[in-house]
């Protein structure tokens, strides 16, 4: 490439050039230099006083206009979350004269913590624009807002905002399902809108204020204002109104959730109840609960820390996320698929010598009376709580069938609408172990699940929103935490519900119902201490869920477990049982056999929303319950 | 491939040139074919820019480390590129110029857009760089090689092939569009005609021939560009939309003063009322807060560089060199110029940074290439008696 030599090449001649050429470019250089200078010249001297004044005066900056968060409330228009007007104490450092003796003033004449300025002092040398407010303390009171107005004068620069905060009335109530706002964080920073969230502090971290966020939040005004030389507003010269957040209607029933509260008494547990015709969730409830007002303002290391390692686990909601063997509690559902599949019919029996054996296997499964029901129908297996029907049922079904039956039922996967972070738990099969273990699925595994133990597992959400489903005779409504949004109902029918569960006759939908009252009302109903004084016709089912699995023949003693190995007592049930209006599952963590320990549970949540009159008393019921257990061995 | 070009260049200087009587030793300046002069005041401009970046960034020492970082990644770039010989240059100039017009037409055709305009070629997580940035040494090497072997000052026939060079990569930025760049690397290239010894009736037509070309550039305009330069000539008529830059800049220049409102104290600045403080308006932080004195002693260094450049520009040995050299340090002025002007009001809203002062990093690298292309052609003079 460009090889060929010019031999007739003068470099004398075009060095010469090339010098004539580069001393016209530095004159050119030169003047260009001098007319920059001369401008320079001009505006910094000649016109300097002109534009220092525009620079003190003409000051248009634009701030954003932060929307109000949407209310939320109950079914009966109880507000649940609210914005209470709080008093922020911002100073900008830029403004203050001696900011160390303008902080030792605050600190005298508000009594603060001097963990507050120290914490100032942290945030103050992070990244910050000059003239922004920063913040020193939040949520002042009357009192220090008068002591500040009194010293004002000797103050420059410290300035009180108000700001609007989050509010929760019935905070431990509500917190795992209500969620709560926080301040919004460096990562959360990265993914939002910055134009919707300027000037919002504030996010949804958890639960429904998570969820509806979108909806929660709205849009972010803007005004233009003018401010004088030290950055302080003159005067509005434009502004764009910012769209407030829509608020929200939830199905949940304030009084119905407090009861649920209540009844489960700080122990570790929760209450689940949903209407089946409709999918609404009237109360989710995990205890122990916490007060999520701590969170909005920014909860202190000590208290955090406390509830992060408190045995109890209060932030954990155990209601959408709590993993439990369900136990006896599917047993209604496993005659269901024992039924669509044509394994058994609803006048099919067994006989039960108390335990079951697999063919050709030595072992024997025990029914949890030892010497057995004798001669067990479908609806006495659920009234007596058989284990060795099941046993058969499963054996029959196989787990294939059995895990697509379950599934079916929405057990294994997320049920809910708008349900924050709810787990899919487990409904284990011969893939899932294939994944997780690399092992055949034993036919021994098949007749655990069969009674609820082994590696299923359900959510207290699970639990209920498959016995709405149940009590809706097979037809599923997606359970929703959402009635209303700003003013759009939120529809019956929502996407991806699950296939309705139809049976070939379905009076045997009447069949299961019958074998679920017989819990509650049989004479020989696991159950029917619970059944007493019953105004209307209720079924359920009881379940007791080991903690840990007991070898082969070992009988146990619970009291002499301590007392976080002991069974889990769970209950479902719906009422009335002609027109379904609510469907509950009750969980409560190492409190025994779920026949008493749940069951009064439950009723008191049916009693309380069917009958008219006056609400269950809670310690009342925890008397029935006391009593009960005394008098109750076994299941 | 580049290791095998530095040895080869070696051994086409020999340390002691037969010629010489007396050995001459090498100082290690000359060993290491860096210019120190050129290096420190380089390295004193991105020392001040750093100051004035750290105050235009709202004080964010994330952005002066960002910035550091880039500049010596720029710098070990030039330094690697001093090391080549000016023959290397020479051979590469078509092979470069050829690549840079074909990736240009490859950003015309499946070009990321940024901004409003498709300047980017990305290699989905390998690179992401604008190819215009890359013709603006290509162009001017490839017209210095061309004209190195013709008759200087060079004849009409030799003008129309150095015109075809310089138009189609001018062309293909214009349409991306990106007028800035495309005019620096018209400028650059045309320098070195113009330095070559185009003929003053020449130049004189170009030039009237520029003028009546105006009306069509105007045509060709797309709306923001036709609205920079209506705003230009008229800031106030638009003081809250396109205005609000040269209003905004000249209000923090002129309210510096002499001597300034103190570093960090521009109230202009560290209020944001200034656009893009810390990229293309870097400057009016400067005026406002160091005033007349601070702009001047900026000045004051832009032009050290730019002499110094030159007398190594002139003290080259052979054209394609000296073309080279005078290309590249009056390229560097021009950024300079088209910024303060720009930023001061006295020319357009173009998008042409702040050489080594503007936060940024494809033309701090761009610009120290060209600076290492520079000390390869100083340190690389055959050491002659004459």
């Amino acid at each position: 490439m460009l090889k060929r030599p010019n031999t007739l090449k003068n470099s004398e001649q075009e060095l010469r050039i090339f010098r004539v050429r580069a001393l016209l470019a530095v004159l050119v250089v030169f003047t260009l230099a001098g007319l920059l200078t001369s401008r320079l010249v001009y505006l910094q001297i000649v016109q300097h006083d002109m534009y220092s004044t525009r620079s003190e005066n003409n000051r248009v900056r634009v701030e954003p206009l932060p929307p109000n968060r949407g209310l939320i409330y109950d079914r009966n228009g109880v507000l649940l979350a609210e914005n209470r007007p709080t008093y922020n104490l911002t100073l900008v450092r830029e403004r203050v004269d001696n900011l160390d003796e303008t902080l030792a003033l605050l600190v005298d004449l508000l009594e603060l913590p001097e963990e507050e300025i120290e914490a100032f002092n942290v945030r103050s040398r992070q990244r910050q624009r000059p003239f922004q407010p920063a913040l020193l303390t939040s949520d002042l009171s009357e009192a220090q807002i008068a002591r500040l107005a009194v010293n004002r004068h000797r103050l420059p620069g410290v300035e009180i905002e108000a700001q609007p905060l989050r509010y929760y009335p019935d905070a431990e109530i509500m917190a795992h399902t209500l969620g709560y706002v926080g301040r919004i964080n460096a990562e959360e920073m990265e993914t939002l809108d910055a134009g919707r969230y300027a000037g919002t502090h504030f996010i949804g971290k958890t639960g429904v204020e998570r969820f509806y966020e979108e909806e929660l939040h709205g849009q972010a005004g803007l005004r233009k204002v003018e401010t004088n030389a030290r950055g302080r507003v003159l005067r509005e010269l434009g502004r764009t109104d910012p769209v407030p957040g829509k608020n929200l209607t939830l199905t949940l029933d304030k009084s119905l959730q407090t009861l649920a509260y209540e009844l489960l008494d700080g122990r570790r547990g929760s209450i689940v109840a949903i209407v089946p015709g409709t999918g609404e969730i009237l109360a989710m409830v995990s205890t122990p609960g916490f007060d999520s007002n701590q969170f909005v303002t920014g909860i202190d290391v000590a208290s955090y820390r406390d509830l992060q390692q408190d045995l109890d686990l209060p932030l954990f909601n155990r209601a959408t996320r709590g993993h439990y063997p369900p136990g006896s509690t599917i047993k209604p559902f496993l005659a269901l698929a024992g039924l669509v599949e044509g394994v058994i019919t609803p006048d099919s029996t067994i006989n039960d010598p108390g335990y079951y054996q697999l063919p050709n296997d030595s072992r024997r499964y025990r029914n949890w009376l030892r010497w057995g029901h004798g001669r067990v129908d479908m609806e006495r297996s659920l009234a007596v709580s058989n284990n060795t029907y099941y046993y058969t049922l499963a054996h029959d079904l196989g787990i294939d069938n059995l895990h697509e039956q379950m599934s079916n039922f929405g057990f294994g996967q997320r049920v809910a609408h708008d349900v924050q972070g709810e787990s899919s738990a487990l409904m284990p099969s011969r893939d899932w172990k294939r994944g997780r273990f690399n092992q055949p699925w034993y036919p021994g595994e098949t007749l655990s699940v069969g009674i609820g133990q082994g590696y299923w597992q359900v959510t207290p959400l699970q639990l209920a929103s498959a016995t709405a489903t149940l009590a809706n005779r097979g037809h599923w409504v997606k359970p929703r935490l959402a009635r209303q949004i700003g003013d759009t109902p939120v529809p019956r029918d929502l996407p991806d519900t699950l296939d309705d569960i139809e049976l070939a006759n379905d009076s045997w939908w009447d069949r299961v119902f019958s074998g679920m009252e017989k819990v509650i009302s049989g004479t020989e109903g696991t159950a029917r201490r619970t059944g007493v004084g019953l105004e209307y016709r209720m079924g359920g089912k009881s379940g007791t869920a080991q903690v840990f699995s007991l070898g082969q023949d070992q009988r146990y003693n619970a009291d002499e477990l301590a007392e976080r190995l002991r069974d889990h007592a769970l209950f479902m049930a719906f009422a009335p049982l002609d027109d379904p209006q609510i469907a509950v599952s009750v969980i409560v963590e190492n409190a025994g056999g779920g026949s008493t320990h749940a069951a009064h549970l439950a009723r008191a949540m049916t009693d309380a929303w069917l009958l008219e009159d006056e609400a269950p008393d809670v310690e009342e019921v925890r008397e029935v319950l006391e009593e009960d257990d005394a008098n109750v061995e076994g299941n | 491939m580049p290791w095998h070009y530095i040895a080869r260049s070696m051994r086409g200087h020999p340390v002691r040139p037969p010629e010489s009587g007396i050995a001459r030793r090498k100082s290690i300046w000359e060993r290491i074919h860096l210019d120190p002069w050129l290096l420190g005041l380089l390295l004193l401009l991105m020392g001040s820019g750093l100051i004035v970046l750290y105050s235009a960034s709202g004080q964010s020492i994330d952005a002066v480390i960002a910035q550091s970082v880039r500049f010596l990644i720029a710098l070990v770039g030039m330094v690697i590129i001093a090391q080549f010989s000016p023959s290397t240059f020479l051979r590469f100039a078509p092979l470069a110029y050829g690549i840079g017009v074909a990736m240009l037409i490859a950003v015309d055709v499946v070009g990321d857009v940024g901004m409003g305009a498709k300047r980017w070629l990305v290699i989905p997580g390998v690179i992401r760089f604008q190819p215009s940035e890359m013709m603006k040494l290509a162009a001017p090497l490839m017209v210095a090689a061309y004209l190195n072997r013709c008759e200087l000052p060079p004849r009409l026939r030799d003008i129309v092939v150095c015109g075809v060079i310089i138009g189609v990569p001018v062309v293909l930025t214009a349409i991306q569009p990106d007028l800035g760049t495309s005019l620096l690397v018209s400028s650059a290239a045309l320098i070195v005609v113009l330095l070559a010894g185009l003929s003053w009736r020449l130049i004189g037509f170009i030039a009237a021939l520029g003028a009546a070309g105006v009306p069509l550039l105007w045509m060709n305009m797309h709306n923001y560009q036709r609205q920079r330069v209506l705003t230009f000539l008229n800031p106030e008529s638009d003081p809250l939309g396109s205005g609000w830059n040269i209003i905004q800049s000249t209000t923090a220049i002129g309210s510096g003063g002499l001597w300034g409102k103190g570093w960090l104290q521009g109230t202009q600045s560290q209020l944001e009322f200034l656009p893009e403080r810390h990229t293309d308006f870097i400057i009016a932080v400067l005026g406002e807060e160091f005033g007349l004195v601070g702009m001047l002693v900026l000045l004051f260094l832009y032009l050290l560089i730019v002499s110094r450049g030159l007398w190594m520009a002139s003290s080259a040995q052979d054209t394609f060199g000296r073309l080279v050299a005078g290309s590249i340090i009056l390229t560097f002025f021009i950024y300079v110029f088209v910024n303060m002007g720009m930023v001061s009001g006295i020319l357009p809203v173009v998008g042409v940074p702040l050489p080594l002062v503007s936060f940024g990093g494809t033309s701090s690298v761009t610009l120290l290439a060209g600076f290492g292309i520079l000390m390869s052609i100083h340190a690389h003079r055959r050491l002659l008696s004459r």
